[in-house]
């Protein structure tokens, strides 16, 4: 349960250094005053955050967690409620915002936990440790994010899907972006595929991922909106098998503030 | 131009401002997002007063992270929320009361008509918000802590708060509007 805790004050307050360095570049390579003037204010809100250990935006998210077991690990607690107990201590030591309510009478839980909250997905992967990640999901970019269910011939239509999504959130999901595309798989695992694509490391994109970087930066949102080079930072693509009748397509937008952060324990190592 | 303004704003303060501009706030402002819109206008509705004074106000796009102390609230983190969530319910609040400024992150929608010749929006670069906490000074009250911390109206006191960068001003201009109308149009030209 500690290490719950202690890696969602690192996620909330210090971001990933592949991130930092991503900003740091777009920074440097803006034209506009009013785009610099956003990155330099984005780059200094990381300072302040990591100097004061303090969360870095006021939207601490939605707690998702993804947990590797080892096919091999024998756990003798009960995983599912050291995270939760995590949750609720870290809110209130962090703090984190509260931010869990019911959909639909609104009542905040006042503890970030809830009816399926946190969001916590499993997978099963060779050895014997366990290895927990918590990416903190903001609502304004969340909030931009697509689904669609495209004919399997209409392959050529998935970049003007992911353009016509940055395009339609604008400044909205708080600029420059990471833009995670989940392709195939099924309506649910589209999406999945998305979300997870978002841990990948920012710079580390194909050909096929810079070239959509590229059209969309070429549409000039810029930081926050208000006009630049740097709409988004990175587009990181993950795909899987599908029916042959179907072609589901998922675009998950994340906010400059890529939030997460690992621990692995147990294990030979 | 860059602008160092204090509040309560008076009409002329946010009449000689232009989409670009910089601002800095000093005084008294509040927060209030999707739940204290609905219930500002509801009381409106009821002819009910409203526990705080909106005119000359600053009204800011924020549900904060606060921590509550012995005699009062620390203000952990305080970032701009998504505004065009509050862009339907705008018009009409502008016509019950005289907030004099907004600040948000993302631009709003179809407002600049009822902002015309009476009030502005201000973007605050989005998730800065322990950048945001620094300048605020103290929480002076909390109003309509029902509807959960971050729903709550709070009644904050900054100093230099910014930069801000006017991006919907009072004469019909709006930087988001032209942002975007841009970003269609190389869209569109794209095979």
């Amino acid at each position: 349960m500690s290490a719950v805790i202690d890696i969602l004050r690192e996620a909330e307050t210090v971001l990933p250094d592949d991130v930092t360095k991503a900003l740091k570049k777009a920074a440097s390579e803006e034209s506009s005053p009013v785009a610099g003037e956003q990155l330099a204010a984005i780059l200094k809100n990381i300072e302040v955050a990591s100097g004061k250990k303090v969360p870095m935006c006021q939207d601490t998210g939605i707690l998702i967690f993804f947990v590797e077991i080892g096919r091999d690990l024998e756990l003798d607690f009960r995983l599912e409620d050291a995270i939760i107990e995590g949750v609720k201590k870290a809110t209130q030591s962090i703090p984190l915002r509260p931010n869990a309510v019911d959909p639909i009478n609104r009542n905040n839980s006042g503890n970030n936990t809830g009816n399926g909250i946190p969001d916590i997905k499993y997978e099963f992967v060779e050895g014997n440790s366990l290895k927990i990640t918590v990416a903190p999901k903001g609502a304004g970019s969340e909030n931009m994010s697509a689904i669609k269910m495209f004919n399997p011939t209409e392959k050529d239509s998935i970049r003007n899907f992911v353009l016509e999504t940055v395009l339609n959130a604008g400044g909205k999901p708080c600029p420059p972006v990471i833009v995670g595309v989940g392709i195939g798989g099924s309506f649910d695992k589209a999406a999945r595929l998305a979300k997870s694509a978002l841990l990948k490391k920012t710079d580390d994109m194909d050909d096929e991922e810079k070239n959509l970087l590229k059209e969309i930066n070429d549409l000039g949102i810029g930081p926050m909106g208000l006009g630049g080079n740097t709409t988004a930072l990175a587009v990181h693509i993950k795909k899987a098998h599908c029916h042959t009748a179907s072609l589901p397509v998922a675009v998950n937008i994340q906010c400059w503030a890529n939030r997460h952060s690992s621990v692995v324990l147990g294990g030979d190592a | 131009m860059e602008y160092r303004l204090n509040t309560p704003l008076k009409k002329e303060n946010v009449i000689n401002l232009k989409a670009g501009d910089i601002v800095y706030l000093s005084g008294r402002i509040f927060t209030a997002r999707d739940e204290a819109h609905a219930r500002i206008l509801e009381m409106a509705k009821e002819n009910k007063e409203l526990p705080f004074e909106l005119e000359g106000s600053v009204i800011y796009h924020c549900g904060p992270l606060m921590k509550e102390k012995e005699n009062g609230w620390d203000v952990i983190a305080a970032g701009p929320t998504t505004s065009t969530r509050m862009s339907k319910m705008t018009p009409e609040l502008l016509k019950i009361h005289a907030v004099r400024a907004f600040v948000g992150k993302g631009g709003m929608d179809n407002v600049a008509d009822s902002m015309n010749e009476k009030a502005v929006y201000l973007a605050f670069t989005g998730g800065c918000a322990a950048l945001a906490a620094i300048s605020i000074e103290k929480v002076n009250a909390v109003h309509w802590i029902d509807l959960g911390m971050p729903e709550a109206v709070w009644e904050l006191e900054v100093e230099n708060f910014g930069p801000l960068v006017v991006g919907i001003d009072s004469h019909g201009s709006d930087l988001f509007t032209d942002v975007r109308n841009k970003a269609m149009e190389t869209y569109s030209k794209i095979e």
